[in-house]
């Protein structure tokens, strides 16, 4: 049982350390994932608005390459243009969440009901009213779904951004291993574990208290 | 009023969904486009509120051109009920239904007073639907809310778009009964899109017939009923309910041709005479060119017996009602049950009052026996 004593110094002597390695892990995927959001889903609706398949086709289609770029490589790519640390690894993850968030943001509003969409123009909402009105409300849960997953794979895919000097959770990691240390190595790999978890129970309850549809089924259901 | 004229609709793809079409739809009356799909009955409706625009032709509403009204502006004074309800499922009844007026920017207060006003007109307990979401309702319900939803900033004008269509037998008979008794109090002009003949010949205060993006006949339903104008809308009516309406058969069927007459120069004791030996009580009177001059019942004739120069002239009565020749046998008998009569004359036209016979209560109870064999079996 002597690990415990061992683990518990450990934690004190470097729980500074490991609270800012924390922040920073949490900056890099949320800034990273915030990015995506004011790109992605602006440009979804965009694509649902476009009566021309070519562009929308090709969007789906760079976003995808970006998505099938290991996630190794893709970092490494960034340092001749971005240098190393921080700017590089949010680049390299925004990239990685736009594939999920415009799809998501694309198949919901594309999931609206026509006739839904057609009474509403029918009743005279102009296309800002319908869009604000009903269609983001309806697309919400897909979005939301599409939110969550992407934090919850960009949070344990900034553990990689420390190989390219943003720190993070994976400075942990990859010091455990440089000096063989478990504690380093398990104390990083749960915190992100924990985090990732974290934000997607969050995430779930935001859903839950914002979506009226969800809220409505699961009142005729019981 | 709505006035269509000379529109023509060319989809982009060449497909001509509409071809010169000149209509009017009557302001304060159900008006019922029907046809086969892909007849253009739908692109009609919604030329009216410029979800669609013409290629060719203009719409006019109280005599104003509709392409120059911003078709926002003009949606929102134009009722818009369609087909798969179209409710927003993530908004409360109550919202639901103030949608337009919100828009409109009414006050909180009118628009609550709305709501809970149109929640009772349909049936449905304000306190109890106001804070439900869409799908916590029935479909029946949920289409009376799309139609309370068209009614809430009092537009003059409603489209319906096969609104009951989706429904089942029970709540689409329900929901067509409660819009007629609503059309009672509102008066509003609707027009009502739908394929089923039996709906347009229940709501209906005119049916436009639709064909391939033509007008093919355009009336009342008891028009269209009895006057088919083509073998197109003989098909689309059915057989069924033409028969129906044909089955009625005109008073020259039924009526007596050679009924006891007599000419007005008969003396009184002549025509008792003949009563005697035709066993009547009562006389029509006749002129020599058979124009119809009235009737001289047995007690007018005794009461004048005693004067000797007196004749039929002087004791007969004035037909208050007669028919022409060719009318329905039901208005005939209509005319006997209400004014308590024993027979009507039928004449040649009203015009020129040339007697051609008498339709008798006992006369038709023979007809109907014979045309109405199996009525109550068919259930019609």
């Amino acid at each position: 049982m002597g690990w415990i004593s061992d683990y518990i110094l450990f934690l004190q002597e470097r729980y500074t350390d490991i609270l800012i390695l924390l922040g920073e892990h949490l900056y890099i995927a949320l800034f990273s994932v915030i990015l995506g959001c004011l790109f992605a889903i602006p440009l979804g609706i965009l694509l649902t608005k476009l009566k021309r398949g070519v562009v929308t086709s090709a969007a789906f289609t760079v976003a995808n390459i970006f998505q099938t770029i290991p996630t190794i490589a893709l970092l490494a790519i960034m340092i001749p243009f971005l240098g190393i640390g921080m700017k590089p690894a949010i680049f390299a993850l925004f990239l990685y969440s736009l594939l999920p968030l415009l799809r998501n943001t694309y198949s919901g509003i594309k999931s609206v009901d026509p006739g839904v969409i057609e009474s509403a123009k029918g009743m005279g909402l102009n296309a800002g009213q319908r869009l604000l009105q009903i269609e983001l409300p309806l697309a919400f849960p897909y979005i939301m779904s599409g939110l969550r997953l992407t934090t919850v794979y960009i949070i344990s895919w900034t553990t990689l951004a420390a190989l390219i000097g943003a720190g993070g959770l994976g400075d942990l990691i990859l010091s455990g291993i440089g000096i063989n240390n478990k504690f380093l190595i398990y104390t990083g790999a749960v915190l992100a574990i924990g985090l990732a978890l974290l934000t997607d129970f969050v995430l779930g309850r935001v859903e839950k208290k914002l979506s009226h549809v969800s809220q409505a089924h699961s009142e005729t259901q019981a | 009023m709505i006035r269509l004229e000379h529109i023509h609709k060319v989809y982009e793809d060449g497909f001509r969904a509409l071809e010169d079409i000149n209509l009017e739809f009557t302001e304060g009356q159900i008006n019922v486009l029907i046809g086969p799909s892909g007849c253009g009955k739908t692109t009609t409706m919604k030329l009216i509120n410029r979800l669609i625009n013409p290629t060719k032709g203009k719409v006019y509403i109280n005599g104003e051109d509709i392409s120059k009204i911003n078709p926002v502006s003009l949606r929102r004074r134009i009722g818009y009920v369609i087909q798969h309800v179209g409710l927003f499922p993530h908004m409360t009844i109550f919202n639901n239904v103030a949608v337009v007026p919100k828009l409109l920017k009414w006050e909180p207060r009118r628009i609550e007073r709305r709501v809970n006003e149109l929640l009772d007109l349909v049936g449905l307990d304000p306190e109890t639907y106001r804070d439900r979401y869409p799908s916590e309702l029935s479909g029946g319900q949920q289409q009376r809310i799309g139609v309370i939803r068209a009614l809430a900033a009092e537009p003059s004008i409603i489209l319906m778009d096969e609104p009951f269509s989706a429904l089942d037998p029970i709540s689409r008979e329900q929901l067509q009964d409660e819009l007629i008794s609503l059309q009672e109090n509102i008066q509003k002009t609707i027009v009502f899109v739908t394929h089923d003949m039996d709906e347009a010949l229940k709501i209906a205060d005119r049916i436009i017939l639709m064909k391939a993006g033509k007008v093919i006949q355009e009336g009342s339903p008891e028009k269209i009923l009895r006057h088919p104008a083509n073998d197109f809308v003989k098909d689309f009516i059915g057989k069924k309910r033409l028969k129906q309406s044909e089955k009625v058969p005109a008073v020259d069927e039924v009526m007596i041709e050679n009924p006891v007459t007599a000419y007005p120069t008969r003396g009184l004791a002549q025509s008792i005479s003949l009563m005697e030996r035709r066993r009547v009580d009562s006389l029509i009177v006749v002129d020599k060119q058979k124009k119809l001059k009235g009737y001289a019942p047995i007690f007018n004739i005794l009461e004048k017996y005693t004067e000797e120069e007196q004749t039929l002239a002087d004791v007969m009565k004035p037909f208050e009602h007669v028919v022409e020749q060719g009318t329905p046998v039901t208005v005939a008998l209509d005319l006997m049950s209400t004014h308590q009569l024993p027979y009507v004359p039928v004449v040649r036209s009203q015009q020129d009052h040339t007697f051609v016979g008498v339709v008798t209560r006992g006369s038709m109870v023979r007809l109907m026996a014979d045309v109405y064999p199996g009525q109550g079996n068919e259930g019609v």
